[in-house]
């Protein structure tokens, strides 16, 4: 028999975020410039596992990626069973800029997708010192809400399988099929009301489109990277952002779709191995 | 065309047995044709062509012609991949008991993709 083992490392961080106590799971492959990532809402950081198992990244960079609070193998906060989950932009800001610090990472490089798509906009208006550059994928202004929200949290509807099936179209039509329903998996694995919590801060609380043209791609670099595919976050709405924001660079990617790094990780790369070169060339 | 989906479904094992809490009576509005689909256990008992004098249903699922030949094409264009596409855009109306749609989403979606070419998109 035999056997293999990826080059990842999982260990849980234990610290204090909004004043209360949080064990999260983080995991993290390679060496060389720390790159960040961030999973979509009602996912974890598994959506990253092919960038960290992938040579040509870890050879040159620290992959890292965390669950966030509620999500995957991090718990939520004590006292959660009887609170309703709801991410906010501030507390999403605090949350990053807070695990960066204890991790140690100077002026990572950012991506994040969907929902940290979102907040990589938020960051590279607040807090653009902070990051080396900012890859933004699936990454819009706004989305207003074009189902109801209630259906993926109720006891009437399994939400495993709702979430999942809210989402399955949003895969690309060339995503593999291990691809495809591994990323589907993960979606049907969060917990109740965490998928919901989460576009409270997608739909709602983190509308940027008065601020997103003050982003000044000069003071960090900015790639924005969607899938043709993505109805939630339409190619059209990307290249909205981009062009309202003068010197950043954005990449519309063929037949992918909402998940690009988990559902279809080979086709990914061809687009964001050339992004991290310039990055590193900078 | 809507004659194949009895068969395209009830002949599809794994998509039956993930209906199988689904019974139910869903009229299909294709523009201005429409069909009223039998729904028991997860298998197709009928699919009914109007038009209907007082069709008694519990969904529908209502888009223009050109919208479901889209939504049928082997490789949809983007926008018109998916059910959730089509009512983003505003172009697939659903109404009534929206709770029979969304706790069997997965199911209505590969049940309807039913009709594309044989080996298209799922």
């Amino acid at each position: 028999m035999t056997v293999t083992f990826e080059p990842i490392t999982g260990r849980y961080m234990h610290l204090d975020l909004f004043g209360r106590h949080h064990r999260l799971y983080v995991e993290e492959a390679g060496n060389g410039t720390p790159l960040l990532c961030l999973h979509t809402a009602g996912a974890d950081g598994r959506q990253y596992r092919a960038l960290m198992n992938d040579a040509r990244i870890t050879r040159s960079h620290r992959v890292i990626a965390f669950d966030m609070p509620w999500h995957g193998k991090s718990s939520p906060p004590s006292g959660w069973h009887n609170e309703e989950y709801r991410l906010t932009s501030a507390q999403y800001t605090t949350m990053i800029l807070e695990i960066m610090a204890a991790l140690g990472l100077d002026r990572p490089i950012l991506i994040g997708c969907s929902i940290g798509g979102r907040i990589a906009l938020h960051l590279a208006l607040e807090h653009p010192e902070a990051f080396r550059a900012i890859i933004g994928l699936q990454a819009g202004a706004h989305v207003d809400p074009y189902y109801d929200l209630k259906f993926l949290h109720r006891p009437d509807v399994h939400g495993g399988e709702v979430c999942a099936a809210v989402v399955s179209g949003l895969v690309g039509p060339d995503a593999p099929d291990d691809g495809r329903w591994e990323t589907l998996w993960h979606y049907m694995q969060g917990g109740p009301g965490v998928f919901k919590g989460d576009l409270h801060f997608y739909k709602l609380d983190g509308d940027i489109r008065g601020r997103v043209a003050r982003i000044d791609p000069s003071r960090c670099p900015l790639f924005l990277l969607s899938g043709e595919y993505d109805y939630s976050c339409t190619p059209e709405e990307t290249l909205g952002v981009a062009t309202s924001i003068p010197g950043c660079e954005v990449t519309i990617m063929k037949g992918l779709g909402h998940f690009p790094m988990s559902e279809n990780p080979a086709e990914f790369l061809k687009h964001l191995l050339p992004a991290l070169e310039k990055i590193g060339k900078t | 065309m809507l004659e194949t989906l009895k068969a395209r479904v009830n002949g599809d094992e794994a998509l039956v047995r993930r209906g199988r809490y689904l019974t139910t009576t869903v009229l299909l509005e294709v523009g201005p044709n429409a069909w009223l689909i039998a729904i028991s256990e997860g298998r197709i008992v009928s699919a009914t062509p109007g038009p209907f004098v007082m069709p008694s249903w519990a969904l529908a699922l209502r888009a223009s012609e050109a919208e479901w030949q889209k939504f049928w094409l082997s490789r949809p264009p983007p926008g018109s991949n998916d059910l959730m596409a089509l009512i983003k855009r505003r172009e697939l109306k659903a109404e009534g008991d929206i709770q029979i749609f969304m706790a069997n989403l997965r199911y209505f979606k590969e049940a309807l993709a039913k009709l594309r070419p044989e080996g298209a998109l799922r």
